[in-house]
Parts: structure tokens; sequence; C-alpha cells
């Protein structure tokens, strides 16, 4: 009897006792950039709040407005949702009067899907309606295959996959980086009606090395900078803004196709701040160590049937 | 060894026909809900998208169920025979816990017409806790119906369907081993996806295990707060004994769980936060206070044997793995910029019908089936 | 400028009007037509061709003769001259020297000569009801001097609301009838200046530019040119900014009207009314020289839908959303929190379990005594 319990308590708790030993965010199964990823660079120190790429965004995905309570005059959502794809945000701080400072300054920030190296709501989609482009690395939604579980939802550090509630047939909603313009040859409709370059479309490798140059920029000295995308040839030449000295994106959660740069703390716009490993990798981790080409829970049927014929035939 | 019989007596009684009309009523907010959407009964939002349907009906509502779970680990893992007479109630109540939790996702989920999309291989995704959890769950509802067909069978009065039955059966009860221990403790791993999203109180790589072995604990508490109540309502057979001998290998498991519980929080450096105040400290102080105290309780042998502690030792340590469930799913789940939730009155009384219709199911079928020994 | 195509007789026709005054003009023409500058030479050389002196013929229906006025207030140069002058004005109630039966002659006369060729403006509604007898020129009904006189013209033009749609006449109940030109004429194009009065400019324009390129401008599915008639007035509008700031006006005299600020609250119909006021304004005064401007807000004249039609304070619906001048904050309290019933139910359930729970615990005691 006892070895038998001994047993069972080891196949029962044999992921466990992995986890039990610190358990840290390990890449289980290493997520890497795909080599032609594209994505967007957002510059907050570059937007001026002009709201562009949310009219962009709404024409390129023939969204309607979303006004806010019961007003009819503009469309103004306070945050994504199922009507809206892409928003910019302000954060303000005291008198609010100098531009990319923390301290009674002022900054924009955009917010969308991130298009995540490693999606979180691609993993945890039990129907595979969130998908990853094979070359693109864009995340995807195919209404026809969700059942409307909403784990996406909580998967989501960023909290950006939107339900239709108000919808008794819902689907849910997530910007797509206009793939169905980018398969085209076509910009995202945010990056193409962006007047400044804040939201600039490229490849992932590309726009990295861009992110970097703009990092080493000397602060108030004239540089170029593109306009809508890194090979449309257009730029606009400003003084560079103190960058703090941090990419958003680069790490985080295993890292996302849609960096940030930023002059005020990415905390302080709203971005959460999230360790470099993935938590759909721990999970999938424990998922893979028990039941791996069900293995382990065949032996352990194989064992249980085994004891429970022995003590059924004892027993009735 | 005494047969079980059906208890017979009146259907409808008064408790029956006040949960038929907590039912009916439940029935138009389930229609409000399919005519207008989600957005329309319930107060679940983008920021909390799991409320109370999936965290009572379907997490707590199967961890409910886990009676049997634990009545058939003993039995047939660890040779305790002498349990059987709990074990076909138990099996009702997992019956009805985990077919009801199928009916509350179906009410749950936005796009249900396509739910079986789950069970076709081409939209499978592997790699999701959530698949695994539902194809466990799906697979466990037909075992469980297996297990109860004897009983179905016999006041059909087919015998040799039922010997025939009974000669497989063991495979089926292996399964019903085998299954709630993958599901309940993926129960946990769902909640490990949400990361930084859930409070350093409760997010873990541990989860799985916790909810695993919580689980066990909560079905005991299960069959004893059922045993209690059945035995007062009805002349049935005083099990007291049986269920305090129980009582001592789960005051053991609770010791082992608090002790994984407080050591997991302290190692990875967040017991601070268990002593701020504020909601979240006083929920995890309280949710394992209501398993240390009655776990204190049923170390004493003395306490093992009467009847009204082992009750209360029972209703709290439900309590306790319900507030854990509750924790992890939506009191400690917090996403962030500015979302709050709390259950509408609507989405209540739909969870309120379930139960309703359950308990009306439960006592159809110790009046009519043979579930119970008689004294 | 080639120095060649200003002769004498040319100059002489110009009588005072210098060549710079005059290229300036052709200029200012083609630029508020949308044609690049270079067309202001094409311009120039149409009206000056000797060759090329159209007739037109202006007739007059249910009208107040504004749309009149307000082309003889193009300040600069004197136009009277150049144009009717330049086109051979056969017939215009208005101008006309004679009167009576030696006008109707003069106007028989015209239409038979020039038939085919001649352009015909239409000024005013036509009455349709009871046989059209609530407007008779020369005892006819005027629609029937249009239809007959439209039937032989080379092109229609509609001037001003009333000939476009009926104008303040056709307002319900609309007791005669009053119809624009397009529908009494249906099946020809007429093409619609629509105002009341309209921008005098935008009249001359398309009928320089059909002159010069023998053809008419782009026109929109009303048959407004697309120039003046292309965008709402609040795409353009220079108050627009307090709109999308949130700045209203509330009251006239208030606070906000002395500012300046939006007249949307007020009733102003520029969100749903096609026109280019805001762009090109009125009488060659200077800025603020249209009713936005003044202070009184814009009540929809070119529309047949707006004008004399949604009342003046009436707020108009925003055709166009578009996103406001303000910003989201970075978090926003969202969600669903507790409500009172839920809380009462959540409650009633909870103190019927303690209470089952208490009893239970009593009787089980009870039966544990009794063993």
């Amino acid at each position: 009897m006892e070895i038998k319990r001994r047993d069972f308590l080891k196949g029962v708790a044999g992921g466990a006792a992995l986890a039990l030993a610190r358990p840290t965010l390990a890449l289980a199964r290493e997520k890497i950039r795909l080599p032609d990823a594209v994505g967007i660079l957002y510059d907050a120190t570059l937007c001026i709040g002009c709201k562009t790429c949310m009219v962009g965004c709404r024409k390129a995905n023939d969204l309607p407005p979303e006004m806010q309570g019961a007003q009819t005059l503009w469309d103004n959502p306070v945050d994504l949702s199922a009507k809206t794809l892409n928003i910019i945000k302000k954060y303000e701080h005291g008198t609010g009067r100098d531009k990319d400072r923390e301290t009674d300054g002022y900054s924009f920030i955009k917010r969308h899907c991130m298009h995540c190296v490693d999606p979180a709501c691609v993993s945890a989609c039990p129907a595979t309606a969130l998908t990853k482009d094979k070359k693109t690395g864009i995340v995807s939604y195919n209404k026809d295959a969700c059942i409307g579980c909403r784990y996406c939802q909580v998967a989501c550090p960023f909290n950006i996959p939107k339900f239709e509630w108000d919808n008794p047939f819902p689907k849910i909603v997530k910007c797509q980086l206009c793939n169905h313009l980018v398969e085209k040859g076509e910009l995202p409709g945010c990056c193409s009606a962006c007047p400044t370059g804040a939201s600039l479309f490229g490849s992932l490798t590309g726009l990295l090395e861009e992110a970097k140059r703009r990092q080493n920029m000397a602060p108030g000295k004239y540089y170029d900078f593109p306009l809508s995308s890194l090979e449309s040839g257009r730029t606009q030449d400003k003084p560079a803004a103190h960058y703090i000295p941090a990419l958003y994106g680069e790490t985080e959660v295993g890292g996302t196709q849609v960096l940030m740069l930023s002059g005020v703390p990415f905390g302080k716009l709203g971005l959460p701040d999230l360790p470099s490993g993935s938590y759909v990798a721990l999970a999938e981790n424990i998922q893979h160590t028990l039941y791996q080409w069900m293995i382990l829970p065949i032996v352990a049927l194989g064992g249980l049937i085994f004891l429970v014929k022995k003590r059924g035939d004892k027993g009735e | 060894m005494k047969e079980e019989q059906p208890l017979g007596g009146k259907i409808l009684t008064p408790t029956f026909l006040f949960c038929l009309l907590l039912f009916l009523i439940s029935l138009l907010f389930i229609g409000k809900r399919f005519i207008y959407g989600l957005g329309a009964v319930t107060h679940m939002s983008d920021g909390y998208p799991w409320g109370i349907w999936i965290a009572f009906d379907v997490v707590i509502g199967t961890a409910f169920g886990c009676g049997g779970y634990a009545l058939a680990l003993l039995i047939y893992v660890f040779n305790k025979g002498e349990y059987h007479p709990l074990l076909r109630p138990a099996l009702m109540t997992s019956l009805f816990g985990y077919s009801l939790a199928g009916v509350a996702v179906v009410i749950d989920v936005g796009r249900y017409w396509q739910l079986y999309n789950i069970f076709l291989p081409w939209y499978m995704n592997p790699s999701s806790v959530l698949l695994e959890v539902a194809l466990c769950v799906g697979a466990y509802v037909l075992v469980l119906w297996v297990e109860f067909t004897p009983t179905f069978l016999t006041k059909l009065g087919a015998d040799t369907a039922k010997s025939r039955l009974k000669k497989i059966m063991f495979i089926f009860i292996a399964l019903g081993i085998l299954l709630p221990t993958m599901h309940q403790s993926s129960l946990g791993t769902v909640m490990l996806v949400a990361g930084s999203k859930l409070s350093p109180l409760w997010w873990t790589g541990l989860l799985p295990l916790l909810f695993l072995i919580s689980c066990i604990f909560l079905g005991w508490g299960i069959v004893v707060f059922e045993s209690c109540v059945s035995a007062q309502r009805y002349t049935l057979p005083d099990e007291t004994h049986l269920l305090g001998k129980l009582s001592a290998v789960m005051a053991w498991l609770i010791a082992v769980y608090l002790a994984v519980r407080f050591a997991d929080v302290a190692i990875r450096g967040h017991l601070n936060l268990a002593f701020k105040g504020d909601l979240l400290g006083n929920m995890f102080l309280l949710e394992n206070l209501l398993l240390l105290v009655p776990m204190c309780i049923l170390f004493v042998p003395a306490n093992r044997r009467k009847a009204p502690l082992l009750f209360l030792s029972a209703v709290s340590i439900v309590l306790a793995a319900t507030m854990y469930r509750f924790n992890c799913y939506i009191i400690g789940f917090n996403p962030g910029d500015g979302w709050r939730y709390f259950p509408a009155f609507g989405e209540i009384f739909i969870s309120i019908g379930i139960v309703a219709i359950e308990i009306m199911a439960f006592l159809w079928f110790i009046k009519r089936l043979p579930v119970y020994r008689r004294a | 400028m080639k120095k060649h195509h200003f002769t004498d007789p040319v100059e002489e026709r110009l009588k005072g009007v210098s060549r710079r005054d005059f290229m300036k003009f052709c200029g200012i023409m083609a630029v508020s037509m949308g044609l690049p500058l270079g067309a202001g030479t094409q311009i120039a050389e149409a009206i000056t061709n000797p060759n090329r002196r159209p007739p037109v013929i202006w007739l007059h229906g249910q009208e107040c003769t504004g749309c009149t006025e307000s082309l003889l207030r193009t300040s600069h140069p004197s136009l009277e001259h150049l144009i009717l002058d330049l086109i051979s004005l056969d017939y215009h109630e208005t101008l006309n020297a004679g009167a009576g039966h030696q006008a109707e002659a003069a106007l028989y006369q015209s239409v038979k000569e020039n038939a085919g060729k001649f352009i015909l403006v239409v000024e005013g509604s036509a009455p349709l009801k009871d046989g059209g007898k609530y407007c008779m020129i020369a005892g006819r009904p005027f629609v029937d001097i249009v239809r007959e006189t439209a039937a032989k013209a080379a092109a229609v033009i509609a001037i001003g609301s009333c000939a476009s749609w009926g104008g303040v006449q056709s307002s319900p109940p609309n007791p005669t009838g009053a119809t624009g030109i397009p529908e009494v004429l249906k099946g020809t194009t007429v093409v619609s200046i629509p105002g009341c009065p309209p921008n005098p400019y935008n009249f001359l324009s398309t009928v320089l530019y059909f002159l010069t390129f023998g053809k008419l401008p782009a026109l929109d599915e009303k048959a407004r040119p697309k120039f003046a008639y292309g965008r709402l007035i609040h795409e353009n509008c220079e108050r627009r900014p307090h709109f999308d700031a949130g700045r209203f006006a509330d009251t006239f005299g208030g606070e906000g009207h002395r500012q300046g600020y939006c007249l949307y609250k007020l009733g102003c119909k520029g969100p749903i009314t096609h026109a280019n006021c805001p762009a090109i304004l009125f009488n060659e005064v200077g800025a603020g020289a249209w009713p936005v401007g003044t202070g009184h807000p814009c009540f929809g004249c070119t529309e047949q839908a707006v004008g004399f039609k949604i009342p003046l304070h009436t707020q108009a619906e925003i055709l166009q959303v578009a996103p406001d001048a303000a910003h989201a904050p970075i978090e926003t309290e969202k969600g669903n929190g507790v409500s009172a019933g839920a809380a009462a139910l959540l409650g009633g359930i909870a103190g019927i379990a303690i209470g089952a729970g208490a009893v239970i615990t009593k009787n089980l005691g009870k039966s544990d005594e009794g063993e």
C-alpha cells in the first residue's frame, strides 16, 4: 500500500515538482523574432496628438465613430473598445507645460495591439481563433473559429482584445496591423495618415535599428525622421527630443513587434511593467511536462485501471 | 451490506417548488442574455471578461463535484473500501456539478453556436490550457453519466444490461480518477497565464498543485456537508464515524497545503502584501484562516466524533476553497487601467437558477433513484 | 501675355479697364474655380475673342431678384461693362432697357436666331399649382416659358436657391407649388448655383469655365459645381477649432458669442450645408464677411433639406463625426460595479445560508446528545 501511494503522489505532482524548484519564467520553447516580421515604431516625442491615426484607422477598417455618452458631436473614445482599434491618450502632470517631460509636462501615447513575438492570446485560445502570421508575424483574428470564451482577454498582458458585449452574436475585436493592406504592399491606416512620422511602419529589424539611432541622438540637434514607413523616402527634420534610455517592446514578455520610444517613463503612460519571460511559456511548460504525447496520463491510467480492478474484485 | 434505495416521498415539496420558481425567473434573464447579448445581463467587461459564471458555476461548481473524485481516490487507490456507502451520493453531486458547469459554459461563451469548434481537430490548439480543461471536463461528464447509469438501470429493472456494464465499469472508474486530477489542476494553470494581472498573493507556478490539493479537501467538505444535511432530513444511517476517520487525513492534507502556500508566497518575497490591511491582504488571510481553524479542530480525535464540529469544519473548509478560487479568478485579478467588476442582478440570478435546478434534480434523484442506503 | 492680343478694338471694348486689372480678374476667376493659374490666360483669350459672344437669356420667375443684385455687386473691375458687353445679354427683365411687348419680342427674336447656341439662366422658381397661374409673364404661365425656352438652349443654369430647388416660397405648405428648375425640366441637365443669394463668383466662374473650355465644370449629384459646393461649410469654417475644442456660444451677446466661439449650439447648419462661403466670403470687404463671421449661425440657404425648412436654432446633425481636440487620459474608471439589487440579492443568499447552517448545526448537536 505504501509504495502505491507514493507512486501515485509522484505521478500527480510530477510537473509540480519541476515548478517547486523556484518557478521562474523560463522560456521553455524559444519564440524568436521572425526574419520578415513587420511592425510599427511609435515615437511619443514626434507625436503631436492630432489623432489623424485614429481617423486613418477608422477609414482603413470601415469603423463607425465612437462617441462618449449621449453626445453626437465628436469621435472621442476614452479607451480601446470593440469599436476603437487604436487610440491616442495623453499624460499630463502638474502644469503640463513641457512636451515629453515627466514633471510639469505632457506626452501622448498610442495604444493598440502590440503583435507580440510570443503572443499570449495565440497560445491561450483553445480554438485557434488568434493566429500569428508565419511571415509578417501579424496576430490576426478569425471569427469563424472563435467560441467567444474570452480567454484571450484574460491572457493578454496589455488588455488589448476587446469584446462586443452589446451584440448577441459577438466577436473579439483588435488591431490587426491592417494586414489586409500590408499584404497588398500598402501601409497600415495609422502610419499612412500620421503627418509627423510618430507612427512608423517597417521591418522589425529596420525599426529596431531606427530606434537605436534615435536613442543615440543628441537632444536638440536636428535630424531627419522618416515619415509613414522606413521605405517611404519622405522625411521631416526636427530637433531630437530627450528619450528615456529604454525601448518598450524590446524584451517585454518576450518582445513585441510594436515598439515605443518616449521622453516620459513608460509606466506613467499606462504601459504595464512586464518581465522579459512569457507567462504562457511557463503554462505551456507545465502542460507539456505533464501531457506531452499523453505519456504520463496513459501510464497513470494504466496503473489506475489495475488498482481499480483489483479493489473492485475484492470489494463488491 | 445494505443496498441503496430510493427514499420515496412527494416530489413537489415547498423546497422543490421554490426552486422551480427561482429557475423560471432565471429563464427570463437567460432569454435576455441570448437576445440582447452578454452586456445586457452581466457586468462582465473588457477588463473583467470572466465573472461569476466562470468563477462560481464552472470553477467552483466543478470543484464542489470533487467529492466523488476524493472518495474514488480513497476507495480505489488507497484501498479504504469502508467509504463505499458515501460514494454514490457523492457521484451524483459530481454529476450535477459538472453537467451544470457545462450549461453555464454554454450561457457564458459569446459564440455558443460554434462551441463544438474546440472538439474539431483542425481548430484545436494543443498549447491552450483551456482546451485541455474543456476536453477533460467534457470527457469526465460522460464518465460520470456512465458511472451513474447502474442507478438508472436498477430503477428500470434492466439487470442484464447492468451486470454487463459492471464488468467494464473499472475502466470508467479509473478514468474518473485520472480526469479530475488533470483538469482540476489545470484550472489552476488557466490563471497562471494571467501573469502580472493576478496578485502575487495568488499568482505562482504552483497554482496547479494548489488547485489539486484544495479540490480534494473541498470534495471531502462537500461529502460531509451533504451527508449531514441529508441525514437530518431523511432517515439515513449515521455516517459520522466514517466521516470522522476521513477527517484526520484531510487535516493532514490541509497542513501540507498551508505549508506549501505560505512557503511559496514567502519565498517569492510577497508575504508583506498579506498584512497590508487592504482588501487583497485580508482576503488572503481570511481564506487561509478558514482552513487553519478547522485543521486545528480536526487534529483533536474527540472533535472528529462530534457531528456539529465536523459539519462546521466542513463548511469552513468549503468556504475557504471557494474563496481561494474566487480570489484567483476575480478578486485577485486586476487588469489595471481603472477597471472594476461586481456581478449584476441578472447575472447572479442566472447562477441562482442553475443552482435551483441542481437542487430540484438532486431531490428528484434521491427520491426516485437508489442513491442512499436507508437506515 | 502676347502683346498682339490687345489690339485697339479690344481695348476700346474693355472701356477703361487696364490690361493688368483684366489679367488679375481672369487669374482670380481661375483660382476661385480651383484651376491652375495658367488657366487665367485661357479665360482672358476666351473673353476677348471677338467671335465668341454667346447670347444669354435670363428668365425671372418666383424670385426677389437678390441673385441679380448679388451679381451686380462684383466690384472690381466694373463687371457690368465687362460681362454684359462680352456676353450678349439679350433678355434680362431687371436690366432690359425696353419693357412690355417690345421686350417679349426681343426674347422671341433671340431664341429664334440663337436656337441651340444661347445660355439660359433662370432666376427664381416656377409655380406649378393651378396651371401655373401664380407667376404669369405677358399673360403666360412662367413654367411654360421656361420649358419652351429651355428646349432651345445650349445650356441651362439655375441661379439661386429658388431656381435650384424652390427657395423660401417652397417651404411647407408650399401653396403655389413652387418648384426648382431642375425638377421642372426633368431630363435636362440644369446646373444649379444654390444660395440665397449665392456668392456671385460661383456663377461667374461656372459661366466663364463653360466659355473657355466648352463644357461644364465637374458637378455633384445635384448638378452643383463641385469647386463651390463640394465641401461642407463645417469643413472650412474659421471657427472649427472652437467646435473641436468644445467652445460654444450659448446665447447671442453672451460671453462665448463675444469671444467668437462656434455657433453650433445656436443652430448653425454648417455641418449639413454644402457651400464655399467661409472660403470666398461676400462683398469683397475682407475677413468675416459672411453670416457666421458676423456672429449669426448659418441657416443652410443652399440646401433644400435645410434652408427654410429646419428651424433657425435647431441644432444640426453632424454628418462627418471627427475626433475632438481633447485627449483621453491615461486611465479612466471603467467597468461595472455593485448595484443595490445585486448587493441585496447576495446579502439575502448569505443570510439564508447562515441561517440554514445554524439550524443544521443545532440539530446535529441535538442528535449527537440524543445518542
